[in-house]
C-alpha cells in the first residue's frame, strides 16, 4: 500500500484513572496546527476501561474524531495490550501522523508500537512542523513534500538535530510534556466517536500488576506555576530553601529544583527540572545558587524572563539568564523578600 | 540463569561538557564512560549473580574501541562481552540498532535481559523495549527495584506520580533506572583478569533472522533532515551588586516588566 494512503494527524491521548492527563491536550493543539498545513482532521486515541465519557474533552481540546478502545484489560496501563491496541488502530486507520507524550507511559508505548508496526519514532521532540525532506533539494534524489519534520535535542541538550522518516508509516514522534500549547477550550464541542475493539488474549506478555502504590504526597506540579523559585547546590543544604520558599510565598509561585538538589536529597525529584526532569516555562524564573550545567538549561531556558542569582561570576547560568547578579544568595534572597513583601503591602 | 545486560560507550555529556571556541561540542576532548543507566542494569545484574550464580554477558554495538566498555563491565564482574562491530552497522537509529541487537542475542541463550532506560547521548528510551518487541518477550521499563523468584521477576516501576509492583514471567526485558542502585566500583583482580580476558567479537554474518533491509543506516526508518549545534537564546545583563543594590534591581527589573 502507497504511502500516501496514510492519512491524518492521530494523538495517543493517555488517561490514568480515567482522567486525561495534560500532555493529551497539548498534543490535540499541535495536531491541529499539523492538520490544518495538510488539509486533514485531528483523531484522538482513547485507552482505556470504562473511558467512552472522555470523549468530549477530547472534543473540547480539537479532536475530530475519538477512537476508543475500551477493554477491562486496558484498566491499567500495561505495555502489551496498550501496544496491541495502539498497533491495531495504525493498522486499522493507517495514520500518516502519530503523536505520544514523552512520559512514563509514552516513552515505553511508543517504542514497542513502532517496532511492531515497523515505522520510525523520533523522541522528545520539541517541536514539530510540515516540510520538505531533504529540506533543500539534492540532485538524483526525490524531495519529498508534506513530511513531519522532528526536532529535538541531543547530547545532553548541546546540539539539535531535526528527523524525518521519509519511507514508512506512520511517522512517529514523542514530544515532552509542557512544551507544546494547548487551544484553548471550545465549549460543547462534539467529535466524531469511534468504538474499537481488536480483542485481547493474554498471554506471557501481560504482565501482573501485584501492586498501585500512588504517591501521597499533595504535590504541586511545577510544569503549571506562572513563577518558579528554583534552586541549586549553591542553596546549601535543605534547611536553607526555607528563604527560597518565602520568596515564592510572596510572589506566589513555586519552588523548584536542580538535580544536584534531588541527588543531596534535599528536595523530591518531581521538582526538578531539567533533562531528567520537567521542562517548564513559567513567565519568571529565578535560578538561585544554580550553575547552569547544560541538561538544568535545556529544562528552563524557554522561560519567559530568567535572573539568576550566583557567586560564580563565570557559571555558565549567566548565559541565559536576561539578568545575572552576581553576589550572596544568602543576603540577597531574604532581603528581595521583604523588599517585595513591602512593595505589595505599599500597593 | 542467565542475564544478558545490554551496554553503550557515550560521551560523558554530565560535568565534562567542552565546546570548541567556536562554540561547538569538542567530541573528541570528552571522555567516553559507561552509560549510567546500563552501569544500574550491570550493577542489578550483578547482584542477582552474587545470589544466585547467575551468569552475566555484556554486548554491546559500536566501533571496535567500544570493547573498553566490555572490559569495565568484565572488571566490575561480568562473566562474557561481546561486541557487535561492523561497518554496515553504522549510522542506525534506534529501530535498527534494537533490530542488530535481537538479532545477536537470538545466539545466546538467556532468561532475563537488562538494558538502560535510556543512553545520555541520545536520550531516546526506545532501543530496549524495541529489543523486547523484535525478540517477542515482556518488557518492564524504568525499573526501580528488581527481584527475582523462581521463574519470574517482581519489579518496582516508576511511574510519574506512583509505581506499579509488576510480575513477569521470563525470559523478559528489564530497562534499568540509573536511581535503581549504586554500581560497584572494579576490583583491582577484576581489571586485571578483564584485560586478558577475551571479548568475542561479531559482525553482520553472526546476526540471525535479520534482513540487510533492516541494518546501519539505510535500514533506519528516521533520517536526519539537519544537525546543528544549538542556537541558545544569548546572555543578558549581569551586574555585580551588593546585597542592597541587588534587591533594588531585582525589584525594579520586576516593575519593568509588570511581574508586581
Amino acid at each position: 500500500m502507497g504511502l500516501e494512503q496514510y492519512k491524518g494527524v492521530y494523538v495517543f491521548a493517555q488517561q490514568v484513572d480515567n482522567e486525561l492527563s495534560g500532555i493529551a491536550f497539548e498534543l490535540l493543539g499541535k495536531a491541529k496546527d499539523l492538520a490544518k498545513d495538510l488539509n486533514t482532521d485531528v483523531t484522538a486515541i482513547l485507552i482505556g476501561y470504562q473511558v467512552k465519557n472522555l470523549a468530549d474533552e477530547l472534543a473540547a481540546y480539537g479532536a475530530d474524531k475519538v477512537i476508543v478502545v475500551d477493554d477491562p484489560e486496558l484498566k491499567e496501563y500495561r505495555t502489551e495490550p496498550y501496544t496491541h491496541a495502539m498497533a491495531s488502530v495504525i493498522n486499522e486507520y493507517k495514520p500518516d501522523i502519530v503523536l505520544v507524550g514523552a512520559t512514563a507511559i509514552g516513552r515505553d508505548l511508543g517504542p514497542r508500537v513502532s517496532a511492531r508496526v515497523a515505522t520510525g519514532l523520533t523522541a522528545d521532540c520539541t517541536v514539530l512542523e510540515i516540510g520538505d525532506f531533504p529540506i533543500n533539494p539534492i540532485p538524483n534524489q526525490e524531495q519529498k513534500h508534506n513530511q513531519l519534520l522532528m526536532t529535538r535535542p541531543a547530547f545532553g541538550g548541546n546540539t539539535i538535530a531535526t528527523i524525518a522518516c521519509p519511507d514508512n508509516r506512520p511517522q512517529m514522534a514523542t514530544v515532552r510534556p509542557g512544551v507544546m500549547q494547548k487551544i484553548d477550550r471550545i465549549d460543547g464541542a462534539k467529535a466524531e466517536v469511534i468504538e474499537f475493539n481488536p480483542g485481547f488474549t493474554p498471554d506471557n506478555k501481560y504482565v501482573e500488576i501485584l501492586e498501585v502504590v500512588k504517591s501521597v504526597k499533595d504535590t504541586v506540579d511545577i510544569m503549571d506555576a506562572k513563577i518558579l523559585v528554583s534552586g541549586g547546590r549553591g542553596v546549601g543544604s535543605a534547611e536553607n530553601f526555607k528563604i527560597l520558599q518565602d520568596l515564592a510565598d510572596v510572589l506566589g509561585g513555586t519552588v523548584s529544583c536542580s538535580r544536584a538538589v534531588v541527588d543531596s536529597g534535599w528536595m523530591e525529584r518531581d521538582y526538578q527540572v531539567g533533562q531528567t526532569g520537567k521542562t517548564v516555562r513559567p513567565n519568571l524564573y529565578f535560578a538561585i545558587g544554580i550553575s547552569g550545567a547544560i541538561q538544568h538549561v535545556a529544562g528552563m531556558e524557554e522561560s519567559d524572563i530568567i535572573i539568576a542569582i550566583n557567586k560564580d561570576a563565570d557559571a555558565p547560568i549567566f548565559d541565559v539568564a536576561d539578568y545575572g547578579i552576581v553576589g550572596d544568595l544568602n543576603k540577597i534572597v531574604p532581603a528581595l523578600t521583604a523588599a517585595l513583601k513591602n512593595e505589595i503591602a505599599n500597593k | 540463569m542467565k542475564i544478558i545486560v545490554c551496554i553503550k560507550q557515550v560521551p560523558d555529556t554530565k560535568g565534562g561538557v567542552k565546546f570548541n571556541p567556536d562554540g561547538t561540542l569538542d567530541r573528541g576532548a570528552m571522555l567516553t564512560i559507561m552509560n549510567p543507566d546500563d552501569k544500574a542494569g550491570l550493577e542489578a545484574a550483578l547482584r542477582i549473580k552474587d545470589e544466585t550464580g547467575a551468569e552475566v554477558t555484556v554486548i554491546t554495538m559500536g566501533l571496535p574501541k567500544a570493547e573498553d566498555v566490555l572490559r569495565e563491565a568484565m572488571a566490575m564482574g561480568a562473566d562474557k562481552g561481546i561486541l557487535v562491530t561492523d561497518r554496515v552497522l553504522g549510522g542506525a537509529d534506534t529501530w535498527a540498532t534494537s533490530t542488530t541487537l535481537a538479532g545477536a542475542i537470538r545466539n545466546l541463550e538467556y532468561d532475563l535481559i537488562i538494558t538502560g532506560r535510556q543512553a545520555i547521548d541520545g536520550d531516546t528510551a526506545q532501543v530496549g523495549p524495541q529489543i523486547s518487541e523484535h525478540l517477542n518477550i515482556p518488557v518492564i521499563s524504568y525499573a526501580e527495584d528488581i527481584k527475582v523468584e523462581g521463574n519470574s521477576v517482581i519489579v518496582k516501576r516508576q511511574y510519574e506520580d506512583r509505581y506499579h509492583m509488576v510480575k513477569a514471567q521470563m525470559p523478559c526485558l528489564i530497562t534499568a533506572l540509573a536511581e535503581l542502585n549504586e554500581p560497584r566500583y572494579m576490583t583491582p583482580g577484576g581489571i586485571f583478569d578483564a584485560c586478558d580476558a577475551e571479548i568475542t567479537v561479531w559482525g553482520r554474518a553472526n546476526l540471525v533472522d535479520v534482513d540487510d533491509a533492516n541494518l546501519g543506516l539505510k535500514g533506519s526508518p528516521t533520517k536526519i533532515a539537519k544537525a546543528s549545534d544549538k542556537v541558545r537564546k544569548g546572555s543578558g545583563e549581569k551586574v555585580t551588586l551588593d546585597p542592597a543594590e541587588a534587591v533594588d534591581y531585582i525589584v525594579g527589573k520586576l516593575k519593568d516588566k509588570h511581574v508586581i
